[in-house]
């Protein structure tokens, strides 16, 4: 099981992977549309990343709740 | 002149090719008689009976960063580079759409063609698709492998709202992009257009259908001397990729910004053969019809014409049929006329040969030089024209015209005019 930190890390390579957004900047209280330049279409693949990474399955009617990265880690850690 | 009549110039090129990373590049290679062509030694040219090519000089994604690469296809990321050098070469800082750009974005379009389009996304996704299964598939696959994908994005990236094309007719798309931005600006719609083509199709099963029917040369061991217009010993093109890209603009919005011209793009000649989906009519009969049509619907004196980029893709059939419609519709100026086939050195760029070449024919009346045409050791005795071979061949001084040709699978005719100033 991943800690937070953990967590918040794999997204922050996972975000830097697919938008370029340096590491450190990916924080919890950070939006992926406004703050991290991940469209939509980039969101999807940072959900299948995700999905590989922590070994957890992220539906698409759960993937418009996820705004923060914040979001995306409490979504983790919770169904992971 | 009439808003239906409007004179286009060229103000800006660039190119990305296989014999180098922007238009300067290449020119001092097809001048210098340089061969873009090597082996393929990917894996999966081991098994296939075509084991050459003209990569590009540089892998795009050295250039753009990844991930605006990661959501291009190659063939989008050829024309993107190309397109941003033509851009800034034209003088323009902004896209049309910033705040600071004297430019509308409503007076600005692009065309930028590719003959089959993101193949390769298209194919590596499927891939995926099979191996990984379908929540694996990239959510960018659609606006990757869409033809008008490197429009689109070029669109995007200079802020045009005028319109954004994609003209589709195979070895023809990027001369008859060219042709329809000229005609955007002739009949008002725009001021200026970015206009090209691009392709990027190096994957085994374009090689193994193109290969299939008995279309490229087989000289795996020679690939430097494989792509030989005019010589009798050629066996057909040689696949390359890149893209070429230039700035076109209304006389009046160039020299009211004060730009840089490089020469008059006169306009184009085009025809269909009905003849046979993939075969050229041996006579050259299409191929005259859009010679026939540029002169009838332009004002272009044949005596001005000195030299003209053929298309002469180094097939048995396709170089003399040219040459033949050259001579039909040209008559005794053909023989003053310096005839080039650039893809000696670059290999066919299919979609993308027209937007090269087309920066070929831009330069060659700019700095009034034809680059010459490699590996013609022997001359085919059905040459009846000027072939520049060996070295570079300067061009006349005063007014000068040169053609660049261009014909597609489809029976697709293209002849595009330019004309110094």
């Amino acid at each position: 099981m991943a800690t937070k930190d953990e967590v918040l890390e794999g997204l922050a390579e996972i975000v830097n992977e697919i938008a370029g957004i340096p590491t450190e900047d990916v924080a919890l209280d950070k939006s992926f549309t406004d703050d991290l330049d991940v469209d939509s279409l980039s969101m999807v693949e940072v959900v299948v990343a995700a999905e590989e990474r922590f070994d957890v399955k992220i539906p698409d009617d759960e993937v418009k709740n996820l705004k923060t990265v914040g979001d995306a880690v409490d979504y983790i850690l919770t169904n992971a | 002149m009439t808003a239906e009549n409007r004179t286009v110039v060229v103000t800006g090129i660039g190119a990305f090719t296989p014999l180098g990373a922007d238009a300067a590049s290449t020119w001092e290679n097809l001048v210098a008689g340089r061969s873009g062509v090597a082996a393929l030694t990917e894996e999966w040219a081991e098994e296939l009976p075509v084991r050459i090519g003209a990569r590009t000089a540089v892998e795009p994604g050295e250039i753009l960063p990844r991930p605006l690469a990661r959501k291009l296809d190659r063939s989008a990321q050829f024309a993107l580079i190309a397109a941003r050098e033509a851009w800034a070469d034209a003088g323009y800082e902004t896209p049309a759409t910033d705040e600071s750009s004297k430019l509308a974005p409503e007076r600005l379009g692009t065309v930028i063609a590719s003959g089959i389009g993101g193949v390769t996304t298209l194919l590596d996704q499927y891939d995926v698709l099979r191996e990984k299964g379908a929540r694996k598939v990239s959510p960018h696959t659609v606006p990757m492998l869409m033809p008008n994908s490197p429009a689109a994005n070029v669109g995007l990236e200079v802020g045009a709202r005028a319109g954004v094309h994609t003209p589709v007719s195979a070895c023809a798309s990027g001369a008859e992009a060219i042709g329809y931005a000229i005609e955007m600006i002739r009949t008002g719609r725009a001021d200026v257009v970015v206009a090209g083509g691009t392709e990027a199709a190096i994957h085994p099963l374009p090689i193994a259908a193109f290969a299939s029917m008995m279309a490229m040369s087989k000289n795996n061991d020679d690939p430097q001397h494989a792509s030989r217009p005019y010589d009798k010993a050629r066996d057909g093109f040689v696949l390359g990729e890149g893209a070429g890209v230039v700035v076109l603009e209304s006389v009046e919005h160039a020299e009211a910004r004060g730009a840089r011209i490089y020469c008059e793009a006169v306009g184009q000649g085009l025809s269909s053969d009905a003849h046979h989906i993939a075969q050229p009519e041996p006579t050259g009969a299409g191929v005259a019809r859009a010679l026939a049509d540029l002169f009838e619907r332009n004002e272009l004196d044949k005596a001005e014409i000195v030299h003209v980029n053929a298309h002469a893709t180094s097939t048995p059939q396709g170089d003399t049929a040219e040459l033949k419609a050259l001579r039909k519709e040209l008559g005794d100026d053909l023989d003053h006329i310096a005839i080039s086939a650039t893809k000696s050195m670059t290999g066919h760029l299919l979609g993308g040969a027209g937007g090269v070449e087309t920066v070929a024919t831009v330069l060659a009346l700019h700095n009034r030089l034809a680059p010459p045409t490699i590996n013609v050791d022997d001359l085919d005795d059905d040459v009846d024209a000027d072939i520049v071979r060996g070295e570079a061949r300067k061009l006349p001084e005063g007014r000068i015209a040169a053609l660049n040709n261009s014909f597609g699978f489809g029976g697709h005719n293209v002849v595009l005019a330019f004309r110094t100033r």
